[in-house]
């Protein structure tokens, strides 16, 4: 019996077809009603971005809530003339690794302060609470000064190259992450990994034998996470990459609506769903992941 | 003692591994010391090789098993995270900007060689100019050969040996190991700062180019003597003191030269933007709406998002499947990319909201409507987090609770929010402090959507949706002088700010206490 059939289950109604439907209105009907104004709302700038996106004309001024035409103009813009593949590379290449690398650090970190117990554990967990308040980006004119004179001893690492950028996000790998994975692995029972040592395990053995197959739940909404926040970076990216050819596609697509926002909306709009390809094909595939990681790492603290 | 209780000896593989990756290690310490060598860079190399020590330390020693969990993040966590941190503290109290970047000494000769002029007897160089590493961005230099064809090369520092270079007929340099030549059309993209740019040469004297190929060696008019610590200008018999406190050169009249050096300021720039009525005046009323705005967006998402996971929260509804995708795909979509379709959507003349509403509202025109659209397309994009999380939240609280509650005689919204309600929040809290320090400096929601803007009519350099974080970011890179330490002072007092409201909420939701 749910909270609603209590509430709604008087014995005085006839159950005659009038009272089904009224019935249903207050328990269900109503429920579906609220859920079309939001799905229309969560909608409504997706709908308007596709149908910009395949409008034939490709201008802001032309567009449409409702898609007007379908012609694939605008992504053959967009491909011919900005380096779009060289940017989409970027963004891959920095989502992609700095979700790997950040998962393989933080797992890491995360072993240690779950089933190890040595000095300055607590301090190290607070700390990392604390230090994240402040983020990296308002550290932005440190880095900025500090790669300025990096750049001159390790042009590899220095501004516009992306070795340099992703140590920069790596800098940021434990971080509230960190916790998160605390949070997922104290739920593993300890026996387990304990037996493992009584079976003569090395430690390294328990973790990537034992540990990590059992907590991929958490490695995964931490990927997505990371994967997501790095699409999106825009503040350390515009302050580091100011080549056109080292530029993000966030960047790029920036650059392209910023020179002339009119006309080349159509082209801008195709960037913005192939941007939005990669985060898709990801949720999709760790859906079920997400609520259990968000929130069980949030309520264990 | 950790790593007592496990086996002593690895396996082969891991044994392997371990040394693979030491020796990969070494090999990077090999590569970073070369050019701090090179460079004479003695504190660079002591860095490196205690990193590498305490590398090997850990992972070679039985008693740090901990450390070898922590060791690789927390590396990179000291040096692009904790370093900048006290970087960005330290120049928080200094002067530093664009006119003050460097030590005294860089500014003096700076003063000197640019107010060079030729002289007759100025010696004529062949001139080449080059960067260092990037043409775009690197720094500056000369590439010279003199009359007897010897060639050198100049910087802001003064002039070396230039061994190896590739001379032409004409004197010019076409290829020297190190730098890059720039075309003339890189050239000439940087001819403003190929203006400012002098090579001293001592004793108040200095090399200046004449055109793209030629330079020449001329007297400063300006010429800086120590006994009486300022610089005299000959031409005009103008002394200019120097002002330790102030970092510059200042005349009787109180003019300065446009060359300054660092200085410590010490508490300046944080009293400047806190009493200085001009400064304090934007950094309170952003400060506020940066407030106003990070409560408005966590709370509207928290409301909006909590709203539809307790509609869908019924055994028995249709569709709820294809409600949660449609409902969640805000977060699916890239918000950097989302964020600039907003802008254009509340765009005045063609913007879909204008047009679909049949008004005519200039959204980013005025204060009012810039500050709701932007908080609008933020509970766009924030809601169906709050929706996931809930979603999780609630399906832990046993519905046995409301209901026993509501036969107990409560109505559905008494048991809501007399049961249901408190124990969501304990899920709930930290996820809501945590959503506000992150929409506190949400910087992409307001610099992608509205850079800040509308500027009040009487304040250039604070604008109606500006949050204390875009207002630094145009502080340090986007106005006509970079005032660093200001910049670096205001990113100090952000950090304090939000610590302080998280630490005491999480405190007070005893997250914290819980550690263990």
């Amino acid at each position: 019996m749910s909270v609603d059939t209590v509430r709604t289950a008087p014995t005085r109604y006839r159950r005659g077809a009038g009272t089904r439907l009224s019935l249903w209105a207050t328990r269900l009907g109503w429920r579906h009603v609220v859920m079309w104004v939001v799905a229309a709302f969560a909608l409504f700038p997706v709908m308007f971005v596709v149908s910009a996106a395949l409008n034939p004309l490709g201008t802001l001024s032309s567009s449409q809530l409702w898609p007007t035409g379908a012609s694939l103009d605008n992504a053959r813009d967009l491909f011919s003339n900005t380096p779009f593949t060289t940017w989409y590379a970027n963004s891959l290449f920095f989502a992609l690794t700095n979700a790997a690398v950040t998962v393989l650090l933080s797992a890491l970190a995360a072993y240690a302060f779950s089933r190890m117990r040595f000095k300055g554990r607590k301090v190290g967990l607070i700390g990392l609470l604390v230090i994240q308040m402040f983020p990296q980006f308002l550290a932005i004119v440190a880095i900025y000064l500090m790669f300025s004179s990096i750049g001159e001893y390790y042009p590899v690492i220095g501004f516009d190259t992306r070795w340099g950028l992703l140590l920069v996000y790596l800098g940021g790998a434990l971080s509230i992450n960190t916790w998160l994975m605390k949070g997922f692995f104290d739920t593993v029972p300890k026996e387990l990994d304990e037996s493992a040592q009584m079976d003569g395990a090395t430690h390294a053995q328990v973790f990537f034998r034992i540990m990590l197959p059992l907590v991929t739940p958490v490695l995964a909404i931490v990927g997505l996470l990371v994967f997501i926040s790095t699409i999106n970076e825009f503040l350390l990216a515009s302050v580091f990459l100011r080549d056109t050819e080292a530029k993000t596609l966030g960047l790029g697509l920036y650059q392209v609506v910023a020179s002339s926002r009119n006309a080349n909306f159509g082209m801008f709009s195709v960037g913005a769903i192939l941007l939005s390809l990669p985060t898709l094909i990801v949720f999709w595939f760790l859906q079920r992941f997400i609520t259990e990681g968000l929130t069980s790492g949030a309520v264990k603290g | 003692m950790p790593g007592g209780r496990f086996a002593r000896e690895g396996s082969l593989v891991g044994q392997v591994v371990k040394i693979g990756l030491l020796g990969l290690f070494t090999a990077l310490g090999v590569w970073a010391v070369l050019p701090l060598y090179i460079g004479g860079n003695w504190l660079g190399i002591g860095l490196v090789v205690a990193v590498v020590g305490l590398v090997y330390y850990v992972y070679l020693s039985k008693r740090t098993v901990p450390a070898k969990y922590l060791v690789p993040g927390v590396l990179f966590l000291m040096v692009f995270q904790i370093f900048p941190v006290l970087y960005t503290m330290s120049t928080s109290v200094t002067n530093m900007s664009d006119g003050h970047r460097g030590s005294k000494e860089q500014a003096i000769s700076a003063v000197e060689s640019l107010s060079v002029t030729r002289t007759a007897d100025s010696e004529e160089y062949a001139l080449t100019v080059a960067a260092v590493g990037d043409p775009e961005t690197g720094e500056l230099v000369f590439l010279l050969t003199d009359a007897e064809g010897d060639t050198q090369v100049g910087d802001a520092d003064g002039l070396s040996e230039l061994a190896g270079a590739t001379v032409e007929d004409s004197g010019k340099v076409t290829d020297a190991f190190g730098y890059t030549i720039l075309t003339p059309a890189e050239v000439n993209e940087r001819s403003g700062e190929l203006e400012e740019f002098a090579v001293p040469t001592g004793s108040g004297a200095g090399i200046r180019s004449s055109g793209l190929s030629t330079a020449y060696e001329g007297r400063a008019l300006r010429v800086y003597d120590e006994s009486c610590d300022c610089v005299t200008d000959t031409e005009t018999g103008d002394v200019y003191t120097a002002d330790a406190e102030r970092g510059a050169f200042y005349n009787d009249e109180g003019q300065r030269l446009p060359q300054g050096w660092q200085v410590n300021v010490g508490a300046d720039n944080f009293a400047r933007f806190l009493f200085d009525p001009a400064f304090a005046s934007s950094f309170f009323s952003i400060l506020l709406w940066n407030i106003v705005f990070a409560v408005a967006v966590t709370g509207l998402v928290f409301v909006v998002g909590l709203a539809v996971a307790l509609t869908l929260h019924v055994p028995k509804m249709r569709g709820k499947v294809f409600y949660r995708v449609l409902v969640v795909l805000p977060y699916a979509m890239s918000s950097l990319a989302m964020y600039l379709l907003w802008r254009d959507m509340f765009n005045t003349d063609f913007g879909v909201i204008n047009q679909v509403l049949g008004l005519r509202i200039d959204w980013f025109g005025s204060v009012w409507g810039a500050r709701a659209a932007v908080i609008l397309a933020n509970v766009w994009l924030g809601y169906p987090y709050m929706f996931l999380v809930a979603t999780g939240a609630l399906q832990a609280i046993p519905r046995e609770l409301g209901q026993a509650a509501q036969i107990d005689g409560a109505n559905p919204w008494q048991a809501f929010r007399q049961v249901t309600l408190p124990l969501l929040m304990v899920a709930m809290t930290p996820i809501l402090v945590a959503t506000f320090a992150f929409n506190f400096n949400n910087f992409n929601a307001v610099w992608l959507l509205t850079r800040g803007g509308p500027l009040f009519s009487d304040n250039s350099t604070a604008g109606a949706t500006d949050l204390l974080i875009t207002y630094t970011y145009r502080l340090a890179f986007n106005e006509a002088t970079a005032q660093y330490g200001y910049a670096a002072a205001l990113s100090v007092m952000i950090f304090l700010i939000v610590s302080v409201i998280s630490v005491t909420s999480l405190w007070r939701s005893k997250a914290l206490k819980e550690v263990d």
